[in-house]
């Protein structure tokens, strides 16, 4: 009698269809693994301690000698200050949207639809905001306020390209918050007003700290972001090469994922440069990576606690 | 404090001594014509209601019928929720809290709440007492430590967590949880403690020693309990008020309402017809 | 009981209020500013209040002490500051390089054009030393042309490709993951696709230029290593990230009990999936590609590294082309600030800023309409 629930008819079309989409899959996996393994098995080599700490004094494009650890800084550099102008803007505009404002007021639907745009603006839409807002704006006004003979702050620099940067990823910490603002049990928050904690103790004591994982997520997510991007800092402070490391906030800067732009472009012999630009691209890969592999193991662990808090 | 609409009840507390009636006290919370509307819904419908100091009152009806509505009119929780107004009139000591002078946190000291399902801070057992403690005021380390240890000892933790104050909330039972709450409650001395089917998701041997702490704390606060257990409203209150569909059908002597209903409904309800 | 307050007002919950609702406003701000100032900088072009014809009347070099020095200021439009900074003798020369300007655009008859004009933007214009009207990106030049057309072709061209690879493959893995892979390994797929995402797009361009093109030029064989078709792959990978977690998310919103209650009727998991689950969440699928569109139409490094950047009008996928972002990210540091390349460039700025403010605001409401129709109000 088993045999009437035996599979006797072979269903072509659902077979073709999960092999396509598992194809389509696999196609996926395969891109990550090709790009990630090429370039690691030609840019690991060349990383070495000497790579890590040596400048670019004597000729940045010879393979021996150039080293990247001015790019290093900079990118560290601009991508630190960025985390000082996201965090406290983007942390608070998401407790105000949670906490605060009335859910669907004027407002509210305002600062949302303003923050979905603000993550769909092309990254080079950015750097002209820089130029035009931070640069010519801004920078022009102080230096007319301060009567430099040169222009000091209206030009490129690390201040610049940072609050770029800042501008850029602003929805994505935002977002993370949000996202772990509203995670929290409503109880929390009602025990906590029960007893008679006002709105901004019960914020501080109870759900900040609760969420703070997402918005550390937030943060590695936007630092990761940012320590790729090159088309917001084209204009606003990266520089193709310079003698020394950032010295203030006014300075230029070398920065890594530029450095591979520039690797890539300005070489003399593209070929004998390859170890240093896939050497290059390693770094700026492990920093991205370890960086989003931190944040989703946050998020994770994050999850399973607050599963257990219910 | 003149209450047209108590007359019966105030009389007929005073009178029988057959029944294990307690004696007179005065009405703490009085609500006139009390109405609460999410936006153009009329979820209260007009709740005339006297509750009287130290006794347990409490509130029954179907789900849906306004009974934990009312509930949060006390502490003004309902504030929380967009859209929400009240109108008429909600007495606490002879005070109206909905005046706009009213500081609701002041007022929130002075009404505290347990919640349906166990709240507790993830924090320690003792920072979770501490935190309310702190909130108002008290600082000094011996002075907190003294009132966490009676507050625990009041709501009967205080054997199952002497050993563990230092850890966890989360690590508690789901009844040792309600029962934190219930001591972090009556850590900030309130007069009433409003509590939200504070039994509803515990099992029974949990439940039972949930019930037991409240007829305890009967001695030293008003105390008003929403329940969809009759059986737990007889046992526990002294008072029981009937709601149904945003309305108060009855408010009478536990004992009366489960044993000689004055309205139809109340009883179609309390033998089970409905609901 | 003392309820009432007593101290009237808490400071401290004011001041943090009023401090988070200020801090809150910046994004608008920001996305204000960002119109306001990408935007105020093309304004003269769109007005048509910039001229880039060679200037008419030429003064002499030798009139320079004579004249007073605002006219001559005006003449080499420079700002005031601009022109404190600069000495006699710099100014001499600048003075000298419009008289030969001058005299060279005598000889060529488009010297006195204004090639901002939208005309000249948008239409083919046969130019001087051109057998036929022609659209051409040509800022640097004698008479700078500014054409849009090509970088708005080869905008296009990119992203189409980009979408053309894309999209399939991305639909297909979030259909699979979200709907026939296993629990586990749902756990290890997805966040491995999300890895992509974290590929810096220098990385990805660097890496299509340097070792996808030669593969690609092997396999078809075109005369350019750098083209459209390259571009459009490596924007491809950089869009496959975005639209595998939109359309995840879309397909995983559709309620459980759709496809449970398919497969209780005898339906194979691929029939669910295919004929129950994706047309429930087809608007977020479609907002997917929307927001995949947006992504690969703003993104520039992969097709300045890729693209072969040649500002030609060009059908074929195998040509070089050069995107509106690539122009902005390759010319920007040349222009004077003010001047109508560095306008122009702004310009190009706005026009992308506008359309992917639109596909935000397209796939948005898709979104929304997919959600409140999964919670029942259809």
């Amino acid at each position: 009698m088993n045999r009437r629930f035996a599979g006797q008819r072979r269903d072509v079309v659902s077979l073709l269809g999960t092999g396509l989409t598992l194809g389509a899959t696999l196609i996926c996996l395969g891109i990550l693994a090709v790009i990630l393994g090429y370039l690691l098995w030609l840019g690991a080599p060349q990383v070495s301690w000497r790579f890590l700490t040596a400048g670019a004094e004597s000729d940045m494009f010879d393979v021996n000698k150039a080293g990247i650890f001015p790019m290093l800084i900079g990118t560290v550099a601009r991508v630190f200050l960025m985390t000082l102008f996201v965090i406290p803007i983007g942390v608070t505009t998401a407790v105000y949207l949670t906490e605060y404002a009335a859910n669907n007021s004027l407002l509210t639907r305002f600062i949302r639809g303003a923050v979905n745009n603000l993550a769909g603006v092309p990254s080079i839409v950015f750097g002209l905001f820089g130029v035009g807002f931070f640069i010519n704006f801004i920078g022009g006004q102080l230096d007319e306020w301060s009567a430099s003979p040169a222009p000091h702050w209206g030009k490129p620099a690390l201040l610049w390209a940072s609050l770029t940067l800042a501008v850029m990823t602003l929805p994505v910490v935002i977002v993370a918050t949000e996202e772990s603002l509203k995670a929290i049990p409503p109880g929390l928050r009602e025990a906590s007003l029960a007893l008679g904690a006002t709105k901004l103790q019960t914020l501080c004591q109870i759900v900040v700290p609760h969420a703070l994982p997402g918005i550390l997520t937030g943060g590695i997510l936007a630092i990761s972001r940012a320590a790729g991007e090159v088309a917001p800092i084209l204009f606003t402070g990266a520089a193709y090469y310079l003698r020394d490391t950032p010295k203030s906030l006014s300075d230029q800067f070398m920065d890594l994922a530029y450095h591979v732009f520039v690797l890539s472009t300005q070489s003399p012999n593209i070929e004998a440069t390859r170890p240093l630009l896939f050497g290059t691209v390693v770094v700026l890969l492990l920093l991205t990576f370890s960086l989003n592999w931190v944040a989703i193991i946050v998020r994770a662990r994050m999850r399973r606690a607050n599963r257990v808090g219910n | 404090m003149s209450s047209d609409f108590l007359p019966r009840l105030t009389m007929e507390a005073t009178v029988p001594a057959d029944e294990v009636t307690p004696p007179p006290s005065a009405p703490l919370i009085e609500t006139k014509h009390l109405e609460l509307f999410y936006g153009q819904h009329r979820a209260l419908k007009g709740i005339d209601l006297a509750i009287l100091e130290k006794r347990v009152t409490a509130l029954i009806g179907p789900s849906g019928c306004g009974k934990s509505t009312y509930l949060r009119c006390f502490n003004r929780m309902n504030d929380l929720i967009d859209g929400c107004r009240v109108v008429g009139e909600c007495r606490i000591g002879g005070e109206d809290i909905y005046d706009p002078k009213v500081d609701v946190i002041e007022l929130r000291k002075r009404v505290g709440m347990v919640f349906q399902k166990s709240n507790p801070f993830p924090k320690s057992i003792f920072e979770n007492i501490a935190y309310g403690l702190r909130l108002h005021g008290q600082k000094t380390k011996p002075e907190i430590e003294a009132v966490v240890e009676k507050s625990l000892r009041d709501a009967a933790l205080w054997d199952e967590v002497k050993d563990r104050l230092n850890q966890s909330a989360l690590g508690l039972s789901g009844g040792q949880q309600q029962r934190l709450c219930i001591a972090r409650a009556i850590a900030i001395r309130p007069e009433i403690i409003l509590m939200d089917e504070p039994a509803s998701a515990l099992d029974p041997l949990a439940t039972t020693k949930i019930e037991e702490l409240i007829l305890g704390l009967k001695r030293d606060f008003t105390i008003v309990i929403v329940t969809h257990n009759m059986q737990q409203a007889t046992r526990i209150s002294d008072f029981t008020a009937f709601f149904y569909l945003g309305e108060l059908i009855e408010y009478d002597l536990t004992s009366r309402i489960f044993t000689n209903p004055a309205k139809k409904q109340t009883e179609d309800y309390v033998t089970g017809r409905f609901g | 009981m003392g309820i009432h307050r007593s101290h009237r007002v808490r400071p401290l919950e004011w001041l943090a209020e009023q401090l988070i609702r200020l801090l809150s406003l910046t994004a608008i701000l920001v996305v204000f500013l960002i119109f306001l100032f990408v935007g105020r900088e093309s304004l003269p072009i769109v007005l048509g209040q910039m001229n880039s014809a060679a200037p008419q009347t030429v003064i002499p070099v030798e009139q320079f002490d004579s004249l007073p020095s605002e006219r001559i200021r005006a003449y080499l439009g420079l700002s005031a500051k601009e022109f404190q900074s600069l000495n006699q003798e710099t100014l001499k020369a600048l003075l000298e390089i419009r008289v030969e300007a001058a005299l060279e655009g005598s000889t060529n008859r488009d010297a006195g054009l204004n090639t901002t004009e939208w005309r000249y933007l948008l239409k083919p214009y046969q130019w001087s030393d051109y057998e036929r009207p022609v659209y051409i990106w040509q800022p640097v030049s004698e008479v700078p042309k500014y054409n849009l057309v090509p970088l708005l072709v080869g905008s296009l061209k990119t992203t189409l490709a980009a979408l053309f690879f894309s999209v399939p493959i991305a639909l297909g893995a979030a259909l699979y993951v979200s709907q026939l892979a296993s629990p586990s390994a749902k756990e290890l797929i997805k966040p491995a696709i999300e890895l992509l995402s974290a590929i810096p797009s220098v990385v990805l361009g660097s890496f299509a230029m340097l070792v996808l093109a030669t593969a690609l030029q092997a396999l078809t064989g075109s005369q350019f290593r750098l083209n459209a078709l390259l571009a459009g792959i490596a924007l491809g990978m950089a869009s496959i990230p975005v639209i595998f977690s939109l359309a995840e998310d879309a397909l995983t919103s559709v309620p459980v009990a759709y496809t449970q209650a398919a497969l209780a009727l005898g339906a194979s998991r691929w029939r669910a999936a295919w004929q129950i689950v994706l047309p429930a969440a087809i608007p977020g699928v479609f907002a997917a590609v929307v927001l995949g569109f947006g992504r690969c139409i703003g993104e520039t490094m992969v097709v300045l590294l890729a693209s072969g950047n040649a500002s030609i009008l060009s059908g074929s996928f195998l040509d070089p082309c050069r995107t509106l972002t690539a122009t902005i990210a390759a010319e920007l540091g040349e222009p004077v600030v003010g001047s109508h390349h560095y306008r122009m460039l702004f310009l190009l700025g706005t026009l992308l800023f506008t359309v992917t403010f639109l596909t935000n605001v397209v796939g948005d409401l898709v979104m929304h309409r997919l959600k409140s129709g999964l919670e029942g109000r259809k």
